[in-house]
C-alpha cells in the first residue's frame, strides 16, 4: 500500500464511473421530465451491450468496432423511443408510480428475448483497436481504454450542459422537469417531448453499455447489476441534476476503489476487510447522503407534482358493513379450502403463500396508498421476521409458537429506526433511503456467518408438531392474516387512517388544524413493518428456511409490483395484485420454458387493460354502475 | 411420507433447479439428463417401467424451491427428488427432505453443509464439494513452492469457504506461507481494474482465484493488459470447466493450474461412449454441466435397480455404498457422509490458436480427497448415519 498505489486506484474509479454516469445521466433525466421510475434502464444498458457485441462481429476493422458502438447506442434509443410510444404514453394517466409496473415487466420480457436471441453463455467482446494495450503510469500498466473512458464522462456531461442550457429544446426539458402542468398550458407538445427525452435517457444507457463491450463480457445480470448503482448515482447526485449525477458516480466509484485498495487492514489487532464493503458501499453511502441532504447533494427539493390523474377520493365505509360481511363469507369458504380440496394437496401449499403474499402486499398498502409512502425497502421488515422467527427457534430455543408471534416485534424494532428517518423525506427520496435501509440490512444478515447464516441463511425452522401438517398450518396462517387485514382495514377507518391521508393530501392544512405528521407517518410505517414482519415469520416456517433473499431488493419489488397491479386507491387492490401475482407466476412458471417473458406479457396486457389496477379497474366500474342506476331512479 | 411408486408404471423423478437464473451451466446439465433419461427408456426402462423427468424452476429462491418441491411431492407424486445448483437452495431442499422423508439426490450444489454440517439420511451428493474441488489442487500448489500469496473470490459462501480451505490446506502444508492480499468482491460485480491493481501491488509471488463466469471474463481481461500474470503462479477453481474457459475465447490464459473439464482429450471407453451419444444427439459438445446432469440420472437409475422399488428407506440402503460407471469412471456414494466419489480434473490451461484448453491434466479420484470416515463422523450430526 504505497501513495502512488492509491493514485492508480483514483484513477480506476474515475474509469468505472464513466459508464454508471452515463447511465445514471439518462435515468435521471428520465425521471426528471416524465416522472417514471424506470426499471428497464438497466435493460437498454444490457440490450447496449449485447448488440455492439454482434454489431462487432459483424463489422471487423478498427471504424467499424467505434461504428458499431454508436450505433447499438442508437438502436437503443428507438428501442427506447418505442417503449414510450407504445406502452408508456398509454399509462401516464395512470396513479403515481403506475409506470414502474410497465417498466418491471419490460425487464422480464428483455431478458427472456436476450436469452432467446443472444444464448445463455457470456460473450466477451473484442479489445478495442487503437486501445487494446497499456500505458505506464507511476510504474504500472493502465489500460489505454480505461483513460479513454475516464474522458467520455465529462465530454458527454458537457455535451449535455450544452444541450440542456443552449437549446430551445433543452430549455423545454427543464421547464417540464419543473412544471409539466405549465408547459403543457403554454402549448408545447408534451407527448413528442416525453418520447424524445426517454429516447435520449435510453440512448444514453445503450452508449454505457456498449463502452463496456472491452471490459467486460455481455451477460445476463448486467440489467440488475447496474440499476441499483444507477438510482443511487441518480439520487445522491440530486433528482434531475446531471452534474450530480456525475459528482455522485465519481464519489461512489472511488470510495469502491479505496475500499479494494484498503484490502484487509489490520485494526487494533482485528482484521477487517474492507474489501468485503464494496457489496454495500453505495448504499451506505446513499443513506448518509439522504440522511444529511434530503434532496442529494445538488439536488433541489420536489416540486409539487401536479396530478394529471382524478384526485382521489376518500375511503368509505359500505353500507351496513357490506364489506365486513362479505369478508366474512370470503373467510369462511377459505376456511374449508383444505376438506374440499382433499384431492389436490398442492392447493394448499399454495394457498398458504398466497395468503402470506396478501398480508405482505397489505402492509405495503398501508403506507403506499393511504399515508403516499412509496417504501422501496419493504422486504427489510419482511426479512427481519423471517430471520426472527429462524434465529428465536433454532438459537435462542424458544417454542415455535413463542418465536412466531415474537418474530414482528423485531421487524417493529427495524421500522421504529428506519422510518424515524425515511418518514422525514418524501416522494422518490424517500423510496430511495428505504431501499438503502433495506439494502444495508440485507448486507449484514449476508455477511454475518456465525449469526444468520450468511448467504446460505438458516434450515430447520419448522413448525411445532401439531401444525406441520399442511391443512392445519393452513387454517392458522389464515386465522392470522385474515385478523391481521380486518386490523389493517379497522385502522384506515379510524381518525388515526384520516389524519394518515389527511397529511398525504396536504402537509400544511393537516399541520394547521394539529395534527403531527410525521409522527403519524412514521407509526404507519411501524405498524406497516409490524405485519411486514408477522408476513415474514409465517413464510419462514411454511418453507423450513430463511435466505437472504427474503430481504433483497427483488422482494420489496414484488410487494411494489403486487400493490400496483391490484391498483392502489382501493383496500381490495393488495389482496388482488398479490394473489393474482403470486399465483399467474406459479401458473406460468409450471407450463412455460420461457416464462420471464410470457409473465412480463401478461402484466404488460393487464396494465394496458387496467391503468387503474385490477380492483380499480372493478371498483370504477361499479362506481359507475351504481351512479347511472341512482341517476334512473 | 413414503412416497407411493405410481401404479401407471412409471417412475417420476422430480427435479428442481434454477434454470432461468444460471443458463450458461444448466442448459447442458439439462441436456445430460434428457440424454440418460432417453438411454435408460429405449433399454427399456427401470423395474420394467419407464422414466419420466419433471423438471421446475426455483427462480433462484430457496422459498420458491421449496414451494415447487411440496408441489413434485403432493401434486405430481414424483418417488424421488433431485437438482439444485445454488447452495442455499441445496441446503433448504436437504432440509425438506429430512422433514418430509423423501429422498433427495443434491446433483450440483458445492457447498461442503450439505454432506457435512447439515447432512441427514435422505440427502446424498454427487459432485465433488467445495473442500473437495480445492483439496484436488493443493498437492499442486504445494508443488510450486511459492510463499507469498493472494487470494481473491466472489464474496459469498462458495468463494469465503473455498478461501478458507486454500488457506487452511496450504498452512498445513507449508507453515511459512504468507497470504499477503485478500480481495472479496460481489458476486457478478467485480471492479475488475482496481481488484487487480490492488493485487499486483502486494506483490504475490502466486495467485489463488475463484471468480467465475462473467466475473471472470473481467478478471482475466484486466489481468492481461495489467500483466498481473507475468511471472506468477495463478490456481484456480473451476476455470477448467468449458462453461467457464471458453467464453474467454482469445484472453485464456496461459498456464494456470486449474480444475475442469477437458472432454476433447479424455480417452476412456466410458467417456467416449457418453460423448458420442451427447455429440449425436444435440449436435454439441458437453459441457461440465452436462456430465452432472448424467450421471445425476445414472446414479437415481443405478439406485432404483438396487433398491428394486422407489421406497425411501430402500433407496437410502440402496445408496449407502452404491458403485456405477459415470462417464468419469467407477464412482461410489460413501455410507459414511453419502457424498459421491466422482472426482475431477485437474490440469494446466492453454491458450491454443484463441480459444482456451487444459493441457498436462489428470483425473484425480474423489475417494483422494476425502476426509476419513473417522474426521468425517465428528463433522456429520449422529442421527444423518442411523
Amino acid at each position: 500500500m504505497d501513495f502512488s498505489g492509491f493514485l492508480v486506484q483514483l484513477l480506476n474509479g474515475l474509469a468505472s464511473a464513466s459508464s454508471l454516469f452515463l447511465v445514471a445521466a439518462g435515468l435521471s433525466l428520465i425521471f426528471g421530465v416524465t416522472r417514471i421510475v424506470n426499471f428497464a434502464h438497466g435493460s437498454f444498458y444490457m440490450v447496449g451491450v449485447y448488440i455492439a457485441y454482434t454489431l462487432v462481429s459483424i463489422w471487423s476493422g478498427a471504424l467499424g468496432f467505434w461504428v458499431s458502438l454508436l450505433l447499438a447506442a442508437l438502436v437503443v434509443g428507438v428501442l427506447g423511443a418505442l417503449t414510450e410510444i407504445f406502452l408508456l404514453r398509454r399509462i401516464y394517466k395512470a396513479p403515481e408510480l403506475f409506470q414502474l409496473l410497465a417498466t418491471f415487466a419490460l425487464v422480464l420480457v428483455i431478458k427472456d428475448a436476450t436469452l432467446w436471441i443472444w444464448g445463455p453463455e457470456e460473450l466477451l467482446g473484442p479489445r478495442a483497436p487503437g486501445l487494446s494495450g497499456a500505458v505506464e503510469i507511476l510504474g504500472r500498466r493502465f489500460p489505454a481504454y480505461d483513460l479513454f473512458l475516464v474522458a467520455v464522462g465529462p465530454v458527454v456531461l458537457g455535451l449535455l450542459w450544452l444541450l440542456l442550457t443552449r437549446t430551445r429544446w433543452g430549455v423545454l426539458v427543464r421547464a417540464a422537469s419543473h412544471d409539466r402542468g405549465m408547459v403543457a398550458a403554454l402549448g408545447v407538445n408534451q407527448a413528442w417531448l416525453f418520447t424524445a427525452v426517454f429516447a435520449l435517457g435510453a440512448f444514453l444507457a445503450g452508449l454505457g453499455g456498449a463502452l463496456q463491450l472491452p471490459r467486460e463480457p455481455a451477460n445476463l445480470e448486467m440489467d440488475l447489476h447496474i440499476i441499483g448503482a444507477a438510482f443511487v448515482v441518480v439520487v445522491v447526485g440530486g433528482m434531475g441534476s446531471i452534474p450530480g449525477a456525475y459528482v455522485a458516480a465519481l464519489i461512489i466509484a472511488e470510495i469502491k476503489a479505496i475500499c479494494i485498495w484498503l484490502g484487509v487492514v489490520d485494526i487494533a489487532g482485528v482484521e477487517v476487510s474492507f474489501s468485503k464493503l464494496t457489496l454495500v458501499v453505495e448504499f451506505l453511502v446513499m443513506a448518509l447522503v439522504l440522511v444529511l441532504r434530503p434532496w442529494g447533494l445538488f439536488g433541489r427539493p420536489q416540486p409539487l407534482s401536479r396530478h394529471t390523474s382524478h384526485a382521489e377520493e376518500p375511503f368509505r365505509l359500505g353500507k351496513g358493513n357490506q364489506a365486513l360481511l362479505w369478508g366474512l363469507l370470503l373467510f369462511l369458504i377459505l376456511l374449508a379450502l383444505p376438506w374440499y380440496s382433499s384431492e389436490s394437496p398442492y392447493t394448499v401449499v399454495l394457498a398458504i403463500d398466497l395468503l402470506i403474499a396478501a398480508l405482505f402486499a397489505t402492509s405495503l398498502h398501508f403506507i403506499m396508498g393511504p399515508a403516499g409512502l412509496h417504501s422501496f425497502g419493504h422486504a427489510a421488515y419482511f426479512g427481519l421476521g423471517a430471520y426472527a422467527a429462524a434465529i428465536l427457534l433454532t438459537k435462542v430455543s424458544l417454542p415455535m409458537e413463542v418465536s412466531l408471534l415474537l418474530a414482528p416485534l423485531v421487524a417493529v424494532i427495524g421500522a421504529i429506526v428506519f422510518g424515524w428517518f425515511a418518514v422525514r423525506l418524501s416522494g422518490v427520496y424517500l423510496a430511495m433511503l428505504t431501499l438503502a435501509f433495506a439494502q444495508i440490512a440485507w448486507a449484514i444478515v449476508y455477511q454475518w456467518d456465525s449469526f444468520t447464516g450468511g448467504s446460505n441463511g438458516l434450515i430447520g425452522v419448522w413448525p411445532a408438531a401439531w401444525l406441520s401438517a399442511k391443512p392445519a398450518y393452513y387454517v392458522m396462517t389464515l386465522v392470522l392474516v385474515a385478523a391481521s387485514l380486518w386490523a389493517l382495514r379497522r385502522m384506515l377507518f379510524a381518525p388515526f387512517g384520516y389524519a394518515m391521508r389527511a397529511g398525504r393530501d396536504s402537509f400544511v392544512r393537516a399541520d394547521a388544524i394539529g395534527i403531527d405528521v410525521k409522527r403519524v407517518h412514521w407509526v404507519a410505517f411501524i405498524i406497516a413493518g409490524a405485519f411486514a414482519g408477522l408476513a415474514g415469520s409465517l413464510f419462514a416456517f411454511s418453507k423450513g428456511s430463511v435466505s437472504p433473499e427474503s430481504l433483497f431488493v427483488t422482494k420489496s419489488v414484488d410487494g411494489l409490483v403486487m400493490v400496483l397491479l391490484g391498483g392502489v386507491q382501493t383496500l381490495a387492490g393488495p389482496i388482488v395484485g398479490a394473489v393474482s401475482f403470486t399465483w399467474l407466476h406459479d401458473m406460468v412458471a409450471r407450463n412455460t420454458e420461457y416464462w420471464r417473458a410470457v409473465l412480463g406479457g401478461v402484466i404488460l396486457l393487464l396494465v394496458l387493460l387496467f391503468p387503474q389496477g385490477i380492483a380499480g379497474y372493478f371498483r370504477i366500474a361499479f362506481d359507475r354502475v351504481r351512479r347511472v342506476k341512482g341517476a334512473s331512479s | 411420507m413414503a412416497t407411493i411408486t405410481s401404479a401407471q408404471g412409471v417412475i417420476k423423478i422430480g427435479e428442481v433447479n434454477s434454470y432461468k437464473a444460471q443458463p450458461a451451466f444448466l442448459e447442458p446439465y439439462r441436456m445430460g439428463m434428457e440424454l440418460a433419461v432417453d438411454q435408460i427408456n429405449q433399454s427399456g426402462g427401470l423395474l420394467g417401467k419407464q422414466v419420466e423427468l419433471i423438471r421446475r424452476d426455483d427462480n433462484a429462491n430457496p422459498g420458491d424451491a421449496v414451494r415447487v418441491a411440496e408441489e413434485l411431492v403432493s401434486r405430481d407424486q414424483v418417488d424421488l427428488l433431485t437438482g439444485t445448483f445454488l447452495s442455499h437452495i441445496g441446503l433448504a431442499l436437504t432440509d425438506f427432505a429430512k422433514q418430509k422423508q423423501v429422498f433427495f439426490l443434491a446433483s450440483e450444489p458445492l457447498t461442503n453443509k450439505i454432506t457435512w454440517d447439515n447432512g441427514n439420511r435422505y440427502t446424498f451428493r454427487l459432485r465433488p464439494s467445495t473442500y473437495m474441488q480445492v483439496a484436488m489442487l493443493v498437492p499442486e500448489a504445494v508443488a510450486m513452492n511459492k510463499k507469498r500469496w493472494a487470494l481473491v473470490y466472489p464474496n459469498y459462501e462458495y468463494g469465503q469457504s473455498a478461501a478458507a480451505t486454500f488457506k487452511a490446506l496450504m498452512k498445513a502444508a507449508q507453515p511459512d506461507i504468507e497470504f499477503v492480499d485478500e480481495q472479496a468482491t460481489p458476486l457478478g460485480k467485480v471492479d475488475a481494474g482496481s481488484v487487480v491493481q490492488a493485487l499486483a501491488d502486494a506483490k504475490p509471488d502466486a495467485i489463488f482465484n475463484v471468480l467465475f463466469g462473467a466475473d471472470l471474463g473481467k478478471f482475466v481481461r484486466e489481468g492481461n493488459t495489467r500483466g498481473l500474470f507475468e511471472g506468477r503462479e495463478v490456481v484456480s477453481l473451476l476455470t477448467g470447466e468449458p462453461e467457464y474457459l471458453d467464453p474467454l475465447k482469445n484472453e485464456a490464459p496461459n498456464g494456470w493450474l486449474v480444475t475442469g473439464y477437458p472432454w476433447y482429450g479424455i480417452n476412456t471407453p466410458e467417456h467416449d461412449a457418453f460423448l458420442k451419444a451427447y455429440q449425436q444427439k444435440f449436435n454439441d459438445y458437453p459441457r461440465l454441466g452436462s456430465v452432472v446432469g448424467y450421471a445425476t440420472i445414472m446414479s437415481l437409475a443405478e439406485g432404483v435397480k438396487k433398491a428394486g422399488n422407489t421406497n425411501t428407506e430402500d433407496m437410502i440402503q440402496a445408496f449407502r455404498g452404491l458403485e456405477l460407471m459415470s462417464p468419469f469412471g467407477p464412482i461410489r456414494y460413501r455410507p459414511e457422509d453419502h457424498q459421491s466419489t466422482m472426482g475431477g480434473y485437474v490440469g494446466k490451461t492453454k491458450n491454443v490458436d484463441g480459444k482456451g484448453v487444459m493441457v498436462d491434466y489428470r483425473y484425480v479420484d474423489g475417494a483422494s480427497v476425502l476426509p476419513s470416515a473417522q474426521e468425517v463422523q465428528k463433522l456429520r450430526p449422529a442421527q444423518a448415519n442411523k
